[in-house]
């Protein structure tokens, strides 16, 4: 007789099987000891198909539900319990290959009661009543079950074999090994050691560790974590197993199974292995200590887990790195995986496995770093960072200090083992950094710290799919898109349909106290994105081309067709930051800024010739004719007076719209006659400039402007105290003067750039057209009464929410581009950027 | 708009001022009247028993025009307010002239009705006339019908003489016809002429607009290029083409695309059925099976591709959703069985994304699409393609550059298509083959499709990569 059950352990990310005859207590002890939410019922998946739990004829289908919603539960990692019979072995199939798929552990708990307690149950039973021939045929299925449960993989198996133990039984969860979000750190994460111990003393000290003690511990608690291959090919391996093992037992350090652990380890038993890749080396300083050093070296390395997850969620560490879906899963895959990678058994020119990219697909929200395979240095890809740095091959140790993702590392102090492949390739050629089409299509939401989940609605991102694959600039350059800007408010006074009134006024109500108005110039926007030359442009951008940066429109498109014209005038660029030395004060070697391109006609010529300068066409073509009609016939004594003043009224009006059309256009050739006027420099290394004041912008600029004034034309600007009528009084004059003789108008923005109230994001600008420039927009004769009035009917709601979404997209693009995070991060804040854009607005606003 | 009609003395009619009887309206009067985009006026600018002109003037409402919603799917169709429809003759013209000349088109003339059938010297000014096409198309639809035509290009901006001529042109029409049947011609021809989208006419009255051409249409030589105009910004079948025009081409009066530009140029050689056929024979000799086309279109391919045996199942992939919509509609997905159903699917994606719903497929077709790739991102491609969607075969095919010397209609140094982001030569072609076998494990043989050349080689060139050594490659 074996004792009585008194607890049951189970892993807490897990599969539950209960296996009983039908009245055997499975409901009962579920609802006892589980959420109703965590199990899942065959009963319940009947009543769900068919309005009925009794009914025997929709098995088929009420299994295929359960199997989903298992399914479903598992890929979540949740917590879930079958309530079935599942008395029969091909019952139980499915629901281990479930647990399989989704890695994660199944248990099984019998309820083996005595068949009369089952009839007795289930005759209580007021709904329902299985015939006892059944239950008898389930009651012997369960009893045979019992013994196989093991061999069908459930790692723990429980039987409940009395209705005592039904009632006393505890239930409790378990976390598994691998689980370790409670502990926050901090850490330092070091690669491969490979016996390496000079360096690994040499880096523990560098990182701040008394080295002298006993464990080596660091005055400020801060922790080690292994990340495996602490063992084979270097002269220290011994050595190294002292410091590891000493500060694991001292609790001042963790680590992780290494491959070349799992290996020493199956040697160390006993077993057959290959005696290469240096493990020689181990087994020989192993073998020159006391027999009992190999004995806790064996215990040691049994002991190691596959992986850890840390700091709530947001570290994962693991030899060779491990894809998301199996972070703090459980089974032989993730631990191979954990140790080897996805290798398909394919091998390079050097015999080495293939590994699959599987950083490159990495779209995790935790941080995954790993050795394993040596690399030149240490870099992030997609929130993953390989920390080998082939210290035995004669490179260096590295060390990463966690939360603060600082790179520390050492030289090796010698070659101690000959690389199978050459450490560093003549070409380091990075891969190119691949973005999957589950990263943009269909429905998205994404967080941004201005705005808070916005959402991208599937019809869009479709739409946007086509401009961004076909038309627009290369994602790795595109960190960035422009947003739309909102006008002001429709004006109340008779003659304008924009005035600086309403801007004043908008800003004066979020409650800001500066603005600042800044000359619109009436070009085309182009956003400069570029490095100081092609290596900072592949090391920054991972491009693999020569170009060293991009001119783009504001949907992304390149702005010239000719990549030389581009190129030169990025040089005139360069060569003016060079001079105002503004590499050097903002520390970068590359830049993203905000601009607009002059002459309009440049960008927009066929725009102009299409529709612009051929309506003038027409109309001055037309109206004349009109009215030398009209005249004949007027002179014949018909009254068409009236119809004479319209029509030269409007001949008057078209004059004046050519006129304005004209003011932006001015023949260029090649770079001659093209002017940039730059007004925000949005990001550089490290940090996202655009939250930066707009006095701090212009400064910058004008600095640049001194240095290539033929190229880059100033902007206008003055600062306003909202307080202050007469400043406003002022500017609103200026504002007039320069309409009045063409220019397109101004932009007014709080001065702070980035303002937030209670309310949300303050609109980060507004436009304030002038009165003659709105004629290319609202048309030649927009400015008779009858025209205006109908005209202020123009509802700006949503091209103002349009307008702030889209600026809090392209910052979040920014500040995620600055912190280094997955280019696929970036990318979706930018897609997102012209999926809004296809969102149908009125475009003249 | 404006158009003014002068009739001149002649033998027969010698009276000129007859015009105003045929018009129904009084040489000294003005006639106004509301045409819903504007207030529209008649008036005589001259009125002599010589020669009497009526002027048909339209104020155009600007605002009107950009406020009200046009064509069917509404939101995107929002007209600019800069627009030359005010200014222009163009189907808005023709409604006035309708509405305003109604009797005259229709023959009536109560009070001279001997008139009606009169050939009279006419005139026809019209000042701001868009002509696709120009004074080619203008003279090809007028000068058939028995029109002295003179006309004058419009320029754009004399401010900048670089900009060349604007689209319009001021053209003088003079002919002997009747009043009925010159109001017929203009009435038909001013929205061919434009050949843009009607406004403000509904679908029914475009047939009615098409059928004031009856008499005369049937026996123009353009009368097959003036319905294909008229019809083609309707959404049309077949049926209603043919039961509008008996014996006219009724061959698909869909949008002209850039497509259709580009097998102009090929057109000679029916070069697009010889790729068709050169790509679902490499298909059919790679073992068919399940075959992913990428960047299907509107599914010519994939329609091809199913009616082979040994094909499987088709994916089609392609960027442009209104692609997809047409290929869904041409190959009548929706009154498929379910089992032939099961064989065909068409999604929506790009080759710059991985994407794993084109892993797994035995052959995948890439034709003529990496000529519309940035090459810079080719890098990128080339790993989706080769390295993730990883089909045992790829057929690749894409314009050989040297042979475009044989295209008569493109100029020197220009490309195919507007899109095309480059051509290669086939030097330039198998360096990229070799490197992307290099890249990710594949062999290649290359094959002509077209006449192949002696020295430029064939107008198309297909690589046909096979996964791994063993392949047919």
């Amino acid at each position: 007789m074996r004792d009585e059950l008194d607890t049951i352990e189970l892993p807490e990310v897990g599969l539950v099987v209960l296996v009983g005859a039908s009245g055997s207590g499975k409901s009962t002890f579920a609802k006892k000891h589980f959420l109703p939410t965590e199990v899942v019922s065959s009963d319940q998946c009947r009543a769900l198909v068919s309005d009925d739990e009794n009914d025997q004829t929709v098995t088929q289908q009420a299994f295929a539900l359960l199997h989903d919603i298992v399914d479903k539960r598992l890929e979540l990692g949740k917590f879930t319990v079958v309530d079935a019979t599942n008395v029969k072995p091909q019952d139980r199939k499915p629901l281990v290959d479930l647990a399989r798929t989704w890695d994660v552990l199944a248990s099984a708990i019998a309820f083996d009661l005595p068949l009369d307690v089952c009839s007795a149950h289930n005759a209580a039973r007021p709904d329902r009543h299985t015939p006892e021939h059944a239950i008898k045929r389930q009651h012997k299925g369960v009893r045979k079950s019992v013994r196989y449960l093991r061999k069908e993989r459930f790692r723990r198996v429980y039987t409940i074999g009395s209705l005592a133990e039904l009632d006393n039984v505890a239930v409790e969860r378990t976390t598994l090994f691998t689980d370790k979000r409670d502990d926050h750190g901090p850490f330092d994460i070091i690669g491969d050691v490979h016996g390496c111990h000079t360096e690994l003393i040499t880096l523990l000290d560098e990182l701040g560790y008394d080295t002298k003690a006993s464990p080596i511990s660091h005055p400020e608690g801060r922790r080690v974590i292994f990340l495996g291959d602490l063992v084979d090919r270097g002269p220290g391996v011994a050595e190294v197993l002292d410091v590891a093992m000493s500060m694991v037992e001292g609790e001042t350090a963790l680590c992780i199974l290494g491959n070349h652990e799992n290996k020493l380890s199956r040697a160390l038993a006993g077993r057959d292995v290959q005696v290469t890749h240096g493990l020689a080396e181990s087994l020989e300083q192993i073998d020159a200590r006391p027999p009992e050093f190999r004995e806790k070296v064996a215990t040691f390395v049994d002991g190691l887990i596959s992986h850890y997850v840390l700091d709530g969620g947001d570290l994962v560490v693991a030899h060779a790195g491990l894809p998301e879906r199996y972070h703090n899963r459980s089974s032989g895959r993730v631990r191979s995986l954990a140790m080897y990678g996805d290798t398909n058994g394919e091998t390079d020119e050097y015999g080495l496995p293939v590994r699959y990219p599987w950083a490159e697909d990495y779209r995790g929200t935790a941080s995954v770093v790993y050795g394993h395979t040596p690399v030149p240095a240490a870099g992030w890809v997609n929130n993953t960072i390989c920390l080998d740095t082939g210290s035995v091959f004669g490179g260096t140790l590295t060390a990463l200090r966690w939360p603060e993702k600082e790179l520390v590392s050492v030289d090796a102090e010698d070659e101690y083992y000959e690389p199978i492949r050459p450490l560093v390739d003549e070409e380091v050629e990075r891969p190119p950094l691949l973005l999957d089409v589950n990263d943009v299509l269909g429905k998205h939401i994404i967080e941004t710290e201005l705005a808070g989940r916005l959402t991208i609605e599937a019809e869009r991102s479709s739409a946007a799919l086509e401009v961004m694959s076909r038309f627009a600039t290369d994602p790795r350059w595109l960190v960035y898109l422009p947003p739309t800007m909102a006008p002001v408010s429709t004006s109340k006074r008779p003659d304008y349909l924009e005035h600086p009134d309403e801007a004043f006024s908008y800003y004066r109500k979020t409650g800001i106290s500066q603005v600042v108005c800044e000359e619109k110039h009436m070009g085309s926007r182009a956003v400069l994105i570029f490095a100081k030359d092609s290596d900072a442009a592949q090391a920054r951008f991972g491009i693999t081309n020569e170009a060293a940066g991009v001119i783009v429109t504001r949907t992304g498109r390149p702005f010239f067709n000719d990549i030389t014209l581009t190129a030169s005038l990025l040089d005139r660029v360069r060569a003016a930051i060079d001079a105002a030395g503004v590499w050097e004060s903002l520390s970068t070697d590359w830049l993203i800024i905000d601009a607009e391109l002059l002459p309009w006609s440049a960008k927009a010529k066929e725009l102009l010739q299409q529709q612009y300068a051929a309506t003038g066409a027409a109309a001055s073509t037309m109206l004349p004719a009109a009215a030398e009609a009209l005249s004949a016939a007027i002179d014949r004594g018909v009254d068409l007076a009236d119809v004479k003043d319209r029509i030269e009224g409007r001949s008057a009006h078209v004059d004046k719209y050519i006129d304005a059309y004209r003011q932006y256009c001015w023949d260029v050739d090649a770079l001659d006659g093209i002017e940039i006027a730059p007004f925000q420099i949005l990001a550089a290394e490290g940090e996202v400039l655009a939250k930066k004041p707009h006095a701090w912008h212009l400064d910058v600029i004008d600095s640049l402007i001194e240095n290539a004034p033929d190229l880059l034309r100033p902007t206008w600007r003055r600062f306003v105290n909202l307080a202050d009528d007469d400043q406003i009084a002022e500017a609103t004059e200026w504002w007039v003067e320069q309409t009045e003789v063409g220019g397109e108008g101004m932009v007014v923005k709080p001065s702070d750039s980035i303002v937030t109230n209670k309310r949300g994001l303050v609109l980060p600008g507004v436009k304030c057209r002038g009165r003659e420039y709105l004629r290319i927009i609202y048309g030649p004769e927009y400015l008779e009464p009858a025209n205006l009035d109908r005209l202020r009917e123009r509802s700006l709601g949503r091209k103002t929410s349009l307008a702030r979404r889209e600026f809090a997209l392209g910052i979040e693009g920014l500040e995620r581009f600055v912190n280094r995070e997955h280019l696929f991060g970036t990318h979706e804040c930018v897609f997102g950027v012209l999926a809004l854009e296809s969102e149908p607005v009125d475009p003249r606003l | 708009m404006l158009v003014s009609i002068t009739a001149m003395a002649t033998d027969t009619v010698p009276d000129a001022t007859n015009l105003g009887y045929l018009l129904h309206k009084h040489p000294d009067r003005v006639r106004s009247v509301d045409v819903g985009f504007g207030r529209a006026h008649v008036f005589y600018p001259e009125s002599s028993a010589e020669q009497c002109t009526a002027t048909l003037l339209v104020e155009v409402d600007p605002i009107s025009l950009s406020r009200t919603r046009t064509g069917s799917k509404g939101a995107q169709t929002l007209e600019p307010y800069v627009n030359d429809r005010p200014y222009v003759a163009s189907s808005m013209l023709s409604v006035a002239l309708g509405r305003l000349y109604g009797s005259a088109l229709a023959g009536n003339c109560e009070n001279r009705p001997e008139l009606v059938d009169q050939p009279l010297d006419l005139e026809v000014s019209l000042p701001v006339v868009p002509v696709r096409g120009g004074e080619e198309v203008l003279r090809s639809l007028f000068e058939p019908l028995g029109y002295a035509v003179a006309c004058d290009v419009v320029a754009l901006d004399e401010e900048f003489p670089s900009w060349g001529d604007s689209p319009y042109l001021s053209v003088t029409l003079s002919s002997k016809q009747t009043l009925q049947r010159c109001l017929e011609h203009l009435y038909v021809l001013l929205p061919v002429m434009d050949d843009r989208k009607h406004y403000w006419i509904g679908e029914e009255e475009i047939e009615k607009l098409l059928r004031r051409g009856g008499e005369w249409l049937p026996e123009h030589p353009k009368a097959d290029f003036i319905t294909k105009r008229y019809l083609r910004f309707r959404s049309l079948t077949r049926e209603a083409l043919a039961q509008l025009a008996d014996g006219l081409d009724d061959t698909d009066a869909a949008d002209e695309t850039n497509d259709a530009s580009e097998q102009a140029i090929e057109r000679p050689l029916s070069l697009n059925d010889e790729r068709m056929h050169a790509v679902v024979g490499a298909v059919v000799a790679a073992g068919g099976g399940r075959v992913v086309d990428l960047g299907c279109g509107e599914g010519n391919l994939v329609r091809r591709l199913l009616a082979e045996g040994s094909v499987s199942e088709v994916l089609g992939v392609d960027v442009s959703i209104g692609a997809l919509d047409k290929a869904e509609k041409r190959l009548h997905l929706d009154e498929m069985s379910e089992r032939r159903r099961e064989q065909v699917h068409l999604i929506q994606g790009a080759l710059t994304y991985t994407d794993d719903r084109l892993r797994g497929f035995d052959v995948a077709t890439v034709i003529e699409v990496i000529e519309h790739v940035d090459e810079e991102r080719l890098d990128i491609l080339s790993r989706v393609l080769f390295g993730d969607a990883a089909p045992g075969t790829v057929i690749v095919t894409t314009p050989n550059v040297e042979y475009n010397v044989h295209f008569p209609k493109l100029s020197v140094g220009t490309l195919r298509h507007r899109d095309h982001r480059f051509e290669w030569t086939r030097a330039e072609f198998t360096t990229w083959a070799e490197q992307v076998c290099s890249d990710y494990g594949y062999t290649v043989a290359f094959g002509p499709i077209g006449p192949d050349d002696a020295a430029t080689g064939p107008p198309t060139q297909m690589a046909v990569f096979s996964k791994g050594t063993g392949g047919a490659g």
